[in-house]
């Protein structure tokens, strides 16, 4: 059978005249159409819900529960989201603004924090640099539901509850934010640090001064990545956010589906203005994002 | 030019990462070993040991822990089994040379996953409505099915909570396999082909065995992600599960015992039993995937 495909045997041609050794075109074409079909079905499949989320926030309750079902808007109201923001029935505006200053916060610290050790780890040889890798190896798989009940405890105990340090501190510190910057950083060339060093600069201002600004791209990237893990974090909050204007949007969300009367068009119009900014975040930083979150991920 | 500074700086840098992880990592996984052999009800009152008890207590009489441990390992087999040839299948398609709106099908895709759980839970809170949900009247209305009671029947319950993950997991995992994909050398494919090898032979032999590092890496993070569940659940059926705690996740149960009724003790047992279930899991995985994808 080797190499029969590369000979022109009288076999290959008569197969190639009736389309066989070779794709036809009409074959090329119908597998087209069904490649596109298909992914354009899986598109509808994750789209439809969307579309539910945002013509349900224009309906009125009433339109929601009523036949015939349907994904289109029979008589728009902007009622859901005037309800949602004008703060009288519940604080939805502030907790939205809550989860801003929490996610930017939690960030930045993040950023910073993991940024120092990745610098500390990238550039420098150091008494215990391989030990204190390997604990951190060996103790990263570690799910983080074991630590949930002592570190409530602790936030209990620096009367960390319901304030927002309680939900920001534990959540900074980030094995994965340490490894991605050590990687980033690792390729900062030592001629730079070293002709700096001779000029007389000190260690911090090295990092600040040459190291961040060199590896921008990886800062932004982890920036969004931690950012969106907090704009979306439902449990820790939950576990230490205890009154309502303190509340992240999903707790917000959340207790306004616990009501004795659920108002889902509002419940969706709230859905719809807190998921819009990360996906707009995503749509403008698409091409950076999309690769490094995945071969990032999987080359670790 | 070895100044002190120099000797002392690389401690500064990481110190704050350390010191923090020490506070907040380590030490509270230490404190919940410890705290998983007391038995203390109320956030600093006081613990008296009680050996084993809450690890016997929990798999022998805890009828609640062992239906959220059967759940939850319902939904990691079920949402794995589906998502996994989907998934793949997917990156197949997207891997094509020369697909037009690539971007727009891997941003779109991606999308369920940047979605925060909550709002998800919300969402499908309707989809699954039995008498005016998106399911039961735009899809099976007219094939003739009526009325399913999703999120009211125990039975469906998981179902419907595996449905919810398939939507929101496919397509992050297929852009996983997506990336293997385009790792894979194509002239070893084309090779393969000259050698006279059919598309099935060259997916089994060549492909399959090539992902397997993506494989892996999806795997561990589905089981992870699936014992880890608990927005999207406790949005879409409650605190307590839903109908019969058919719904009720560990995490979730959990997070009852540890946050609701403030039983220290026991929920850190729980949290345990949880990480040493996932670890077992993962490390069986690995087993797996290494001998099924041995060419």
């Amino acid at each position: 059978m080797a190499g029969s495909s590369t000979t022109s045997t009288p076999l290959t041609q008569a197969m190639n005249r009736l389309g066989w050794g070779r794709k036809s075109k009409t074959r090329v074409l119908l597998e087209a159409t069904l490649i596109y079909a298909a992914l354009f079905f899986f598109a509808v499949l994750v789209g439809v819900p969307f579309v539910y989320m945002i013509t349900g926030s224009f309906k009125t309750n009433g339109e929601i529960f009523n036949y015939p079902v349907t994904l289109f808007v029979q008589e728009p109201t902007l009622n859901n989201y005037e309800r949602l923001l004008n703060g009288k029935e519940v604080p939805y505006l502030r907790q939205m603004l809550n989860s801003v200053v929490i996610a930017v916060s939690q960030t930045l610290l993040t950023l910073f924090i993991g940024s120092l050790v990745g610098w500390g780890f990238a550039k420098y040889e150091f008494r215990g640099k391989t030990l204190l890798t390997l604990l951190l190896l060996a103790t990263v798989a570690i799910p983080f539901q074991v630590t949930l009940v002592p570190l409530f405890q602790l936030v209990v105990n620096l009367k960390l509850l319901d304030t927002f340090w309680g939900v920001i501190l534990p959540s900074s510190i980030s094995a994965f934010a340490a490894f991605f910057m050590r990687q980033a950083m690792v390729s900062v060339p030592n001629e730079l640090l070293d002709s700096a060093r001779i000029d007389g600069a000190s260690e911090f201002g090295i990092y600040w001064r040459i190291g961040l600004p060199l590896v921008r791209g990886a800062l932004a990237v982890l920036a969004v990545l931690v950012f969106l893990g907090a704009w979306n974090d439902y449990l820790w909050p939950l576990i230490v956010l205890r009154s309502p204007e303190n509340f992240t949007y999903p707790l917000g969300l959340a207790t306004l589906q616990g009501l004795y009367k659920v108002e889902y068009g509002m419940i969706l119009g709230g859905s719809f203005i807190a998921t819009l900014p990360v996906v707009l975040i995503f749509i403008a930083g698409r091409k950076h994002l999309l690769d490094n979150m995945t071969v990032g991920a999987i080359k670790g | 030019m070895l100044g002190r500074g120099r000797k002392l700086a690389p401690y500064l840098f990481i110190s704050p990462f350390f010191i923090g992880y020490a506070v907040f990592f380590l030490l509270p996984v230490v404190q919940s070993l410890r705290l998983s052999f007391y038995k203390q009800d109320g956030i600093n009152s006081e613990a008296t040991f009680v050996g084993f008890a809450n690890y016997v207590r929990l798999f022998t009489r805890d009828d609640l822990f062992i239906t959220s441990l059967i759940n939850t390992t319902y939904y990691a087999l079920g949402s794995i089994l589906i998502i996994l040839p989907l998934a793949l299948s997917l990156a197949l398609l997207l891997s094509r040379p020369k697909l037009r709106f690539r971007e727009f099908f891997r941003l779109f895709f991606f999308t369920p996953n940047i979605t925060s759980g909550v709002v998800v839970g919300i969402i499908f809170g309707l989809v699954f409505e039995q008498d005016y949900g998106l399911i039961n009247n735009l899809l099976l209305k007219p094939l003739g099915v009526e009325g399913v009671r999703w999120l009211r029947d125990p039975n469906w319950v998981m179902p419907s909570i595996i449905l919810l993950g398939v939507w929101k997991f496919t397509g992050i995992n297929a852009l996983y396999f997506l990336v293997g994909l385009q790792n894979i050398p194509s002239e070893l494919k084309e090779a393969a082909r000259i050698d006279g090898a059919n598309s099935w032979q060259v997916f089994r032999n060549i492909t399959l065995p090539l992902l397997r590092p993506v494989l892996a890496f999806v795997l561990t993070f589905a089981i992870i992600g699936s014992y880890n569940l608990f927005a999207e659940a406790v949005t879409l059926v409650g605190e307590t599960g839903g109908p019969r705690n058919a719904g009720l996740t560990m995490t979730m149960y959990l997070f009852n015992r540890g946050f609701r009724e403030l039983k220290m003790g026991y929920a850190s047992a729980i949290g345990y039993s949880l990480a040493i279930i996932i670890v077992v899991l993962t490390i069986i995985q690995l087993r797996l995937t290494r001998a099924l994808t041995r060419d």
